[in-house]
């Protein structure tokens, strides 16, 4: 594989990819969001069960690339057992690294896991599919109603 | 499949013609195959955009001097070329608009909604449609009351055509269809649609956007009252379109932009228009659109239409025998080359069509991925995406070979 297809489909995501983690609904969830990326057919759909704030069980279902699903799978592991403003700063901390220029410095102590997608930031085209389970985390501790639509 | 020992296009020639195919993408070389998305552009057309700015820029029809007169020339020569080119009887029948889109916009807006159709008059459309010729019927339907109907495909991408015997009735009023599907590649028997259409009194609209590129056009064979294409798609530039219409049905129609060029007279609250074509023409036209799509023609009636489509059978042809037979890649429409334009469809197992293209991407191949603006044919095979390549003069068996290769190291990576 060539260098930069290597950054972008790391083992780490491929396994995430094929096998993801916390893949299936919550019955009766706290909250949920449905998020959609029409330019790709990605349809993602998040479940959280809240306990005082705190993220106690998150999981998805859902179609999509490689790097949707293994973002979102990430996710799921990554935000688990987080207060909703940690959720939102570790979204930030993603988004800064997806949208970042390539060779700048990772954050990794506090991405952990989440830094595998580093890669992302070469392709330009590619940030939707890595963001959108975020952003559809973020509708659904928002409770927003309607479908979060990346175009 | 062995390959034919010599193709019928000289393509390392026209290779040269394509500034953009000497770059690379990448560090590889640029393999573009999503012509159905837009083609690229020979020297030839780049040169007459930027000979109009840069040589007799002015704007048309008004202007009393020379640079005026020249680019009218042009301009007016270009809407000749375009009618030769596809047959038709006068440049008068040839509508410049922006778009495949907007040529399809006009006749929804003109002939359907604020002509002469009726509320409870139907449409007949087919699933395989581009978006493009979906939802301008949606807004006759919406502020019309028109019905609209649908001709189902069958599983390998062909029309249902008998469905038209019960669908056509004395309702309906417009039947519109694609010549050439952007998903499946499929040539439509446009010239029996257009005679059904004839026979309960509707008028035929067709979609040419992924065929006037590709084959011969003759109008005056098919038979239809509207036909839309663009030029963007045919080496020429984006922000032209034309729709070409029958002397009556154009008459039948009512102008989408109101403003200059379209009127004769303009006086407080009330006007009169132009003749047809002028009158659906409102506004300073792309100029030199017209006149870099007049020179795309050029380009392309020089190849001859009869060797560009012979060109792509064969690269379709190879195309299909290759892709066709790696194990865990499934194609989509006809396998007969007869009846299937250079557009290929495919989906490989495990590995999601986005993550298709980023990894042809990186091996310096242009494929599309996603819905390819046509959701109801999507839906009608239960697909969320496929990836699609394209094919056309500048392409050749060896382009086929290197995406053969792309797609091989796509199943590595999702082994």
């Amino acid at each position: 594989m060539m260098a930069d297809l290597r950054e972008l489909y790391q083992e780490t995501i491929l396994d995430h990819s094929k096998r993801p983690r916390n893949f299936h609904e919550i019955p009766h969830p706290d909250a949920s969001a449905v998020g959609h990326n029409p330019l790709c057919g990605d349809r993602v759909t998040v479940f959280l069960r809240l306990s005082d704030g705190v993220l106690a069980d998150v999981a998805f279902v859902g179609q999509g690339c490689a790097i949707s699903k293994a973002s979102a799978s990430l996710m799921t592991d990554a935000v688990k057992g987080k207060t909703k403003a940690q959720a939102h700063e570790l979204f930030e901390k993603f988004r800064r690294m997806v949208t970042g220029r390539p060779g700048d410095p990772v954050d990794t102590p506090s991405l952990g896991k989440l830094a595998v997608l580093s890669g992302v930031c070469e392709f330009p085209v590619r940030v939707k599919c890595a963001s959108l389970p975020w952003h559809t985390l973020e509708a659904a501790i928002e409770a927003k109603k309607e479908i979060v639509s990346l175009e | 499949m062995a390959k034919p020992a010599k193709m019928l296009l000289n393509v390392p020639a026209i290779k040269a013609d394509f500034p953009i195919l000497q770059r690379k993408v990448r560090d590889r070389r640029l393999v573009y195959l999503d012509s159905a998305a837009t083609s690229q552009k020979p020297k030839q057309v780049i040169e007459a955009t930027t000979d109009f700015y840069s040589r007799y820029n002015a704007n048309v029809h008004r202007a009393i001097y020379e640079l005026g007169e020249e680019a009218t020339r042009e301009y007016e020569g270009a809407r000749e070329k375009i009618a030769a080119f596809i047959g038709a009887r006068s440049p008068n029948e040839i509508v410049f608009t922006k778009s495949t889109t907007e040529s399809l916009n006009l006749v929804a807006y003109g002939y359907g909604l604020k002509g002469k159709l009726q509320k409870g008059d139907e449409i007949v459309g087919t699933v395989m449609e581009h978006h493009s010729n979906h939802v301008p019927w949606h807004f006759v339907k919406d502020h019309k009351g028109a019905v609209l109907k649908y001709v189902d495909v069958n599983d390998d991408g062909t029309l249902k055509i008998e469905q038209y015997d019960e669908l056509l009735t004395k309702r309906t009023k417009i039947v519109t269809v694609t010549l050439c599907s952007n998903v499946l590649g499929t040539i439509n028997p446009v010239k029996e649609i257009a005679k059904r259409a004839h026979e309960v009194g509707a008028v035929c609209v067709v979609d040419a956007a992924q065929a006037a590129p590709h084959m011969p056009i003759d109008v005056q064979d098919l038979n239809a009252d509207f036909l839309a294409f663009s030029g963007h798609k045919m080496l020429g530039p984006t922000g032209i379109g034309i729709l070409h219409g029958k002397p009556e049905a154009l008459e039948a129609t009512e102008p989408l932009l109101g403003g200059g060029e379209m009127i004769r007279e303009v006086h407080l609250g009330r006007a009169s228009w132009n003749d047809v074509p002028y009158r659906f023409e409102g506004g300073t036209p792309n100029i030199a659109g017209a006149i870099g799509l007049g020179a795309a023609v050029d380009y392309l009636t020089n190849l001859g239409m009869e060797a560009v489509r012979t060109h792509e059978m064969e690269i379709t042809q190879y195309a299909l025998d290759k892709i066709g037979r790696i194990k865990g890649v499934t194609t989509y429409g006809p396998k007969d080359v007869k009846k299937k334009a250079g557009v290929l469809a495919f989906t490989i197992d495990n590995a999601h069509p986005h993550d298709v293209a980023s990894i042809l991407d990186v091996e310096g191949i242009c494929v599309r991925s996603g819905h390819h603006c046509a959701q109801p044919l999507m839906e009608r095979y239960d697909l969320p995406a496929t990836a699609r390549a394209s094919f056309y003069v500048y392409n050749d068996l060896e382009d086929v070979d290197v995406l053969v290769a792309g797609i091989k190291k796509v199943q590595e990576v999702f082994a």
